[in-house]
């Protein structure tokens, strides 16, 4: 409702419109709360007097802590406020951490404490005074406006009666109407006075908050990209203790048929053969699948030992230096071991490479990660999917990572990882 | 000969277990982690024990441990590993200690029976068995490079030593004369300056020793 409206702008509205009523309402329902606080500070020096300053301090004191004490509930009956009456969500203020009673002076300290005190104390009793102006205005104006029929009841004669001062019951009637129609001007300004005042005091800090958001969403991220990491190693541990123990002693099985059955016909023979071919190869591929997901190897021995297996398996001769002296941590570990494993698939397949060359290395908290071959060059991330899966999981962890391919080569893919998430 | 195997998928198990019997093994106990292993080596004393690698409780190189505790305390015990994956880290480990009566193998290479019979056969005669895998990534990590001085056909006949074979092996592997096998490993030992050493055995050590060395 109020928010497609914007409770946030000045606009003017019929008199007899609900947005008018409305701004009216909310004005005027904040007078209360705003001149409380003043209220608090001031009524106990009209009974009490003190002279001595021992006296005047210690009033101070009482008077000043109910306030601080008071500012919290306060600031929250104000965002009910503005929810109940305009629809209008303030984001809430942190709580105190130690609640309500040790904390009113440690909270003076904090820059949202201080907002709220100049919302209570300064911008809301000029806002009241506002609304009261707004009131005022109603008032008068409706007042005014039917003047004309108090004026007709009157006999001739007297100060108003419309047959002897006609003119000057006129321009009062004039002025109750032009009062009217100022006070939804006015209410809908006080109004926006206030929604600015609550959404900047009483709300918590834009860089404040976003900066939390940040440090929220970024462990979040962590979380997600660990818990896929522990999917794959899952997934890796099911593939290894069922489908691979099945495969092998299938072939197992298969392979005793093929070397001891005496007296089987050709043709059955051959069959015992292809299935043994077939099976053996399927081991193969599922072995590398597998590997390619998160050799235990990695998690045992780290880089250097699990990718000296990558490069072994690679038909084109590699150079592997490895030279990570502290060990990053596993989520890390298993990224550059996924791009080094990629990276070399990628050559296998397009490069048409005679030689590739692997460094993993660690500066300080980077890992830095270099696969370069001198093959045809051209690659292009925009384009192989093989890449843009490298890349967006090089991003899951807050990498970088660069390609330089052009036509005719050579190709070098450069990868740069924070050690620890 | 007696034999205890060391593997905990239930179903390969019974496959090695049937394999063995069906060939004139003695499986002597078929046990599923590295503790029952250590401790059915200690009461039968076998003359080889196959392990796989990843047992339980951590599922990552119980079994090379195994191994090595096996080779350190039953040196009469000959072992051969079994993986899924082969890492040449888990063969140096291996290796550093022993290069006799030690094979790592694929799980793969079951399926190739009399592969597998063979290679059972020479790590329990004291022999080695390194899988072809493992001889490559051995391999790799010596690329600054007496190798370099190789011929390819000599790469070949010194992977073919490292994985264990004798000369009559590498001979029928690479369909040529064991006459000019015995050269190749001639120039071999030669060109990389190793020891000249007589019989397969202290041979692959050497060849081993120098495939481990630092790059």
């Amino acid at each position: 409702m109020a928010s497609t409206q914007g409770p946030g702008r000045a606009r003017p509205h019929a008199p007899w419109s609900s947005a008018a009523w409305r701004d009216t309402a909310f004005t005027a329902s904040g007078v209360p709360l705003h001149f409380a606080g003043w209220a608090i500070l001031g009524v106990p020096w009209w009974g009490l007097m003190p002279v001595n300053a021992t006296p005047i301090l210690l009033l101070v004191a009482a008077t000043a802590l109910p306030v601080l004490l008071l500012a919290r509930p306060a600031t929250r009956a104000h965002r009910e406020r503005a929810w109940a009456m305009l629809g209008l969500d303030v984001p809430p203020l942190p709580e105190w951490p130690d609640g309500p009673f040790r904390s009113p002076l440690r909270a003076l300290r904090t820059a949202e404490m201080w907002r709220e005190l100049r919302y209570h104390l300064l911008v809301g009793p000029l806002l009241a005074c506002g609304a009261l102006l707004v009131l005022a205005c109603w008032t008068a104006g409706l007042l005014l406006s039917t003047v004309v029929l108090y004026a007709w009841a009157l006999p001739d004669g007297s100060t108003l009666s419309l047959g002897t001062h006609a003119v000057r019951t006129a321009l009062l009637c004039a002025l109750g109407v032009l009062l009217l129609a100022a006070a939804p001007l006015l209410a809908s300004a006080v109004r926006a006075l206030d929604v600015a005042a609550v959404t900047t005091l009483l709300a918590p800090d834009r860089a404040k908050e976003l900066e939390r958001r940040v440090e929220d969403l970024a462990e979040k991220r962590a979380e997600v990209v660990d818990a896929a990491d522990l999917e794959r190693r899952r997934i890796e541990r099911d593939l290894h203790d069922g489908a691979q123990q099945r495969l092998v002693s299938l072939a197992l099985n298969l392979g005793l048929a093929r070397e001891t059955l005496t007296g089987v016909p050709d043709d059955a023979m051959k069959v015992i053969v292809e299935a043994h071919e077939e099976a053996k190869e399927a081991l193969t591929e599922l072995r590398t699948l597998i590997r390619g997901l998160h050799p235990a190897v990695l998690e045992d021995r780290g880089l250097d030992a699990a990718l000296s297996g990558v490069a072994a398996r690679v038909p084109v001769p590699v150079r592997l230096r490895v030279e990570v002296p502290e060990r990053a941590s596993s989520t890390v570990e298993a990224v550059a071991y996924f791009v080094v494993s990629e990276a070399l698939t990628n050559v296998v397949k397009h490069a048409r490479a005679t030689s590739v060359e692997v460094a993993v290395l660690r500066e300080g908290a980077t890992l830095r990660v270099v696969v370069g071959d001198d093959g045809v060059g051209g690659a292009d991330p925009a384009r192989g999917t093989g890449l843009t899966g490298l890349a967006r999981r090089v991003r899951s962890v807050d990498g970088t990572f660069r390609v330089t391919s052009p036509a005719g080569g050579p190709t070098t893919l450069t990868v740069e990882l924070p050690c620890a998430l | 000969m007696r034999v205890v195997i060391a593997e905990d998928s239930v179903l390969l198990r019974a496959g090695l277990i049937k394999l063995l019997e069906s060939t004139g093994f003695e499986v002597a106990a078929a046990v599923g982690e590295a503790d029952g292993l250590l401790a059915a080596v200690a009461e039968h004393r076998p003359e080889l024990a196959v392990v796989d690698v990843r047992m339980p409780p951590g599922y990552t190189d119980e079994g090379v441990r195994a191994a090595l505790v096996i080779r350190r305390e039953h040196p009469e015990v000959a072992v051969l590993l079994l993986s899924q994956y082969v890492e040449e880290r888990y063969a140096a480990d291996l290796l550093s200690a022993h290069t006799s009566g030690v094979g790592y193998l694929l799980k793969d290479r079951v399926a190739d029976v009399s592969a597998f019979l063979d290679a059972l056969r020479r790590v329990a005669a004291g022999g080695t068995a390194l899988d072809p895998e493992v001889v490559s990534q051995l391999l790799l990590r010596r690329h600054n490079d007496p190798l370099g001085r190789l011929t390819p056909r000599e790469r070949e006949v010194l992977g073919l030593m490292a994985e264990g074979r004798s000369n009559a092996g590498i001979a029928a592997a690479l369909v040529v004369s064991e006459s000019a096998v015995a050269k190749h490993i001639n120039n071999i030992f030669t060109k990389l300056d190793l020891p000249h050493a007589e019989g397969d055995h202290r041979r692959v050590l050497a060849v081993l020793r120098f495939l481990d060395g630092e790059t």
